[in-house]
């Protein structure tokens, strides 16, 4: 790493992921709100969600290492 | 139920701040060390090689050099030298004890070259010349540079003997270079600590289950009892929530295959954060979740029924054109996936390990603003803190990480082996 172009990929990369899993934890807890005998279902595709998006920023981050 | 909870919570806490005291105990150590460093100056340890003066501390290599895989398996203040298998195409096989290359300090550096092999900053390197001599011989030091190798910039590391440079190999790795490895001069089949502790994960996790599993056949229909009511709800969860939601009705097959994944993960994160025992990083390891991902991988694509592969190659019900675009999209995403599994796992391990060596690194940086102890104190009641509070994310991380892994493995065998509902 280092003071190079690739971190602030790290960064930018980051942002993206961060904005998509704020919004797929806000949605299911308006979700939750709504109806809250729900609230295992919602949580497990909460999660597979925000895994995937976080997967996007992964992927990202690798392409910034092997760069 | 509530006494037990608590006191098992309790149990857990005086570990952590046990854990705590004793890496500030290391700090110390550290301090002194680079103390001592600071009064002698420049010793020269032959080949002009200047034993670096300690003057600052840098939390990054400090991290990064304890969550590496090792050739030693520390439990609180003692050593097991663990077996190093290695085998050059020239020299053939050698088998040792890691104890031989003599490694001194924390920073792991061997003093004594067993067959061409050293050690250095706990890597296994080896030397390629030929005229250096077999056996068990003494050197004095290593210097690593930056050196351009076929266009990129890599670093290169010497070892010193009779005041000679010779230029040091890695292990070969099989990543066709793309996170800097490649074939080189000899192959690392040693028995490190991330092994040893597969192994003991391993053996551990199937004795449980087996026994666990001979006690249904003998106590069927009976209320479970011991582990066994541990176990039961865990199992069920995943089967339930996990395998049969995700798999749909053939999910049986596949049941052996989720719950390896599930348990081996889950157990091997939380082996990684119990103190004193060795830390080992297994599942912070990318060949680790590599191999692990593979599995999924091969699980998902042996198990594809016709339509699966008619929605990769030529996907029904869109126009021709969108075909030429998504075609490739799904044979990229085929790959993808388990290319993502493989890193979420490695990167939420090691990103918590990092943190939590950070946290430990904030003594060391507060004993330093300050120059005096007192500095170092106050550092450590808020690093304990802030460990304590890591560790309880971590904890949670754990469960969380072993449950995706197991979930996103179930959904990509669950569509492979889905039939046509168009």
């Amino acid at each position: 790493m280092g003071g190079s172009i690739t971190t602030l990929a790290f960064g930018l990369a980051v942002i993206g992921a961060g904005i998509g899993v704020g919004y797929i934890g806000g949605k299911a807890m308006e979700a939750i709100a709504r109806q809250p005998e729900a609230i295992g279902d919602i949580r497990a595709n909460m999660l597979i969600m925000a895994a995937l998006v976080e997967g996007i920023g992964l992927i990202a981050i690798i392409l910034a290492y092997i760069s | 139920m509530k006494v037990l909870f608590t006191s098992i919570f309790s149990l857990f806490l005086a570990l952590a701040a046990v854990g705590q005291h004793d890496d500030q105990q290391a700090g110390h150590e550290d301090q002194q060390h680079t103390e001592s460093h600071a009064d002698h100056g420049h010793h020269d340890l032959g080949c002009g090689i200047e034993h670096h003066e300690v003057t600052e501390y840098e939390p990054g290599p400090v991290a990064f050099h304890h969550i590496a895989d090792q050739n030693i398996f520390t439990i609180g203040p003692v050593w097991f030298h663990l077996p190093c298998i290695l085998y050059a195409p020239e020299t053939g096989l050698s088998v040792f004890s890691s104890g031989k290359f003599h490694v001194a300090d924390h920073h792991g550096d061997g003093t004594m070259a067993v067959d061409r092999y050293v050690i250095h900053s706990g890597v296994v390197m080896r030397v390629q010349d030929e005229s250096f001599p077999m056996g068990e011989v003494e050197v004095s030091g290593f210097t690593g540079q930056k050196e351009m190798v076929n266009g990129k910039e890599k670093e290169v590391y010497y070892v010193c003997y009779h005041d000679q440079l010779y230029k040091l190999d890695q292990s070969s790795t099989a990543d066709g270079g793309l996170f800097g490895g490649g074939i080189t001069s000899f192959y690392d089949f040693s028995i490190t600590k991330n092994v040893l502790t597969m192994l003991i994960v391993a053996i551990l996790l199937g004795w449980m289950f087996i026994s666990i599993a001979r006690r249904y056949r003998k106590r069927s229909g009976m209320a479970p009892r011991g582990v066994q009511s541990f176990m039961e709800p865990i199992y069920n969860f995943i089967k339930d929530d996990v395998a049969k939601a995700m798999i749909g009705p053939k999910y049986e097959r596949f049941m052996p295959f989720i719950m390896a994944l599930f348990f081996f993960i889950l157990a091997l994160n939380l082996i990684g954060q119990v103190p004193f025992l060795g830390n080992p990083n297994v599942t912070g390891n990318l060949a680790v979740t590599l191999v692990l991902a593979i599995f999924t991988f091969i699980v998902t694509n042996i198990n594809g029924n016709g339509h699966y592969w008619q929605h990769i190659f030529w996907m029904p019900g869109i126009p021709f054109a969108v075909k030429l675009i998504m075609t490739p999209i799904e044979i990229l995403g085929l790959f993808l996936k388990p290319i993502t599994l493989m890193v979420r796992l490695f990167a939420n391990i090691t990103a918590g390990h990092i943190v939590v060596l950070s946290f430990v690194g904030l003594i060391f940086i507060f004993g330093q603003m300050g120059t005096v102890p007192a500095g170092g104190w106050g550092g450590a009641v808020i690093s304990i803190l802030l460990t304590l509070f890591m560790s309880a994310i971590e904890l949670l991380v754990a469960f969380i990480q072993a449950f995706i892994f197991a979930i996103l493995s179930a959904s990509y065998i669950g569509m492979a082996v889905a039939d046509d509902h168009h």
